[in-house]
């Protein structure tokens, strides 16, 4: 009797993990690729807002070179990829993922954009859990701070000032926030040091790839 | 319990035993989510979803599995349809998802939804345990977007923030700004801000219900008139 009730109920328990399966994987699949495609465009507006179309022509969100282990630690990454923009196979600017530890809650994802020069092109967070109201200023959608960023570089100002004015800095804090703001200064002063560091690499790379891509066709491009 | 009416289970789901407000249950969500109308929104929608999905599949298979194997089996069922529910959030409003993170998995442990497998669905018909749980998921989701109407406009003074998250471009300038710019009150907007607004609106229901409890106390006086015992103690004057 208990064998059989036992017999059953697993029988029905099994039928049961087949369908939902079943009806998950349909899902799953129905979903695939929209999901990426969704994936793919919220990237891709984060980066076009850094480098606008007007500064670049090609396929920013495919153009990356792979990040060297070593300076995972400084961006704070597990992984990830700097993306390439260019004029005219021309390289023009780099975007890195960037990871500030610190932030008041948690940690802070950004995108940093550098112009070859070693000026910011722009800086974006992507995604923070900071106190609404104070520290989330950080976000572009809130407050236009992050605009302060532009065309500063390790020459202006020297990183020494790169901190908060709190903290004898140039940078503004926001009201009601020093930490937040502290955290992000630093995390972008440790991009462009770790851009200065790998910057030969990074235009040796790039240089490569476009001519392996249009090889036939173009002549070696003049690079600064 | 068995043969509620239809109108017995609408008045349940939306008032008399409301998820949020008279059963407290799914308050981790509520109070996580409820910052602004459309995130209240998405995560109200997504748990009805899986309410009516679960409370069907229930109620279809109600008679064939026993009771040793009743509770692996609804949870099983709930664990589909919330992720089906989230893939098709992924696939559609990507950047609610983003916002909204794990508390769109999390509805699989929301206890509305088991709750109502078990009370109801496992002992009603399908029709009736679809409209329990559209009824339920609605008294939910209505209880979500108040609190969420309230705290976006007295915390940061706007209504319809961000509506094409959920509803496209068409919805990009939906956004009503109150109070100007600029304007922002804290502690609407953290947490604090949910537990105090969501034990105002409990209060408000208590109040609602106590006057309505008199209407009827009212009402009913006029036939227990005449029928009254004499008074036998204190003084007439």
């Amino acid at each position: 009797m208990l064998v059989k009730s036992i017999r059953f109920n697993s029988f029905v328990l099994g039928i049961f993990a087949l369908i939902t399966a079943a009806l998950l994987s349909f899902t799953y699949e129905g979903t695939k690729e929209r999901i990426a495609e969704a994936k793919r465009e919220v990237a891709k507006r984060a980066l076009l807002e850094i480098i606008p179309l007007t500064r670049h022509d090609n396929d920013v969100l495919g153009d990356t070179v792979k990040i060297p282990k070593e300076y995972l630690s400084i961006l704070g990454i597990k992984n990830g990829e700097i993306n390439l923009a260019r004029s005219k196979d021309e390289l023009i600017a780099i975007i890195v993922p960037s990871i500030a530890p610190d932030g008041y809650s948690g940690k802070i994802q950004m995108l940093v954009g550098i112009n070859v020069d070693g000026t910011i092109a722009g800086v974006r967070v992507i995604s923070h859990n900071e106190t609404p109201g104070l520290g989330d200023k950080i976000d572009l959608k809130k407050n236009d701070w992050i605009l302060d960023f532009n065309g500063k570089s390790l020459e202006n100002p020297k990183p020494k000032y790169w901190k908060v004015k709190k903290d004898k800095g140039s940078f503004d804090q926001l009201t009601g926030a020093t930490i937040t703001p502290r955290a992000v200064v630093t995390q972008v002063l440790r991009t462009l040091q770790y851009f200065e560091k790998d910057k030969v690499r990074l235009l040796e790379e790039a240089k490569l790839q476009n001519s392996t891509k249009n090889a036939p066709s173009i002549e070696a491009p003049i690079n600064g | 319990m068995a043969d509620m009416s239809y109108k017995e289970i609408t008045s349940n789901g939306l008032w008399k035993n409301n998820a949020a407000l008279v059963q407290l249950l799914g308050l981790c969500p509520l109070l996580a989510v409820t910052g602004s109308v459309v995130n209240a929104l998405g995560l109200g929608l997504a748990t009805m979803l899986v309410l009516i999905g679960s409370n069907v599949a229930v109620s279809l298979i109600r008679k064939k599995v026993s009771d040793a194997v009743k509770i692996p089996a609804f949870v099983m069922i709930i664990a589909t349809f919330t992720t089906c529910t989230e893939l098709l959030m992924k696939a559609f409003t990507y950047e609610l998802y983003l916002i909204l993170g794990i508390f769109i998995p999390l509805i699989v442990t929301n206890c509305a939804i088991l709750g109502r497998a078990e009370a109801f669905a496992s002992k009603n018909n399908v029709i009736s345990s679809a409209l329990d749980g559209f009824m339920m998921g609605a008294g939910f989701a209505v209880v979500l977007l108040v609190i969420g109407t309230i705290r976006e406009i007295f915390g940061v003074g706007t209504i319809f923030a961000n509506m094409d998250l959920l509803f496209g471009p068409i919805a990009a300038n939906w956004t009503i700004n109150l109070f100007g710019e600029g304007y922002g009150f804290l502690i609407l907007v953290l947490p604090p801000g949910a537990f105090i607004v969501t034990g105002m609106l409990i209060a408000l229901k208590n109040i609602v219900d106590s006057k309505l409890e008199q209407l009827d106390a009212a009402k009913k006086e006029p036939l227990v008139k005449g029928a009254k015992r004499m008074r036998t103690t204190g003084t007439i004057s």
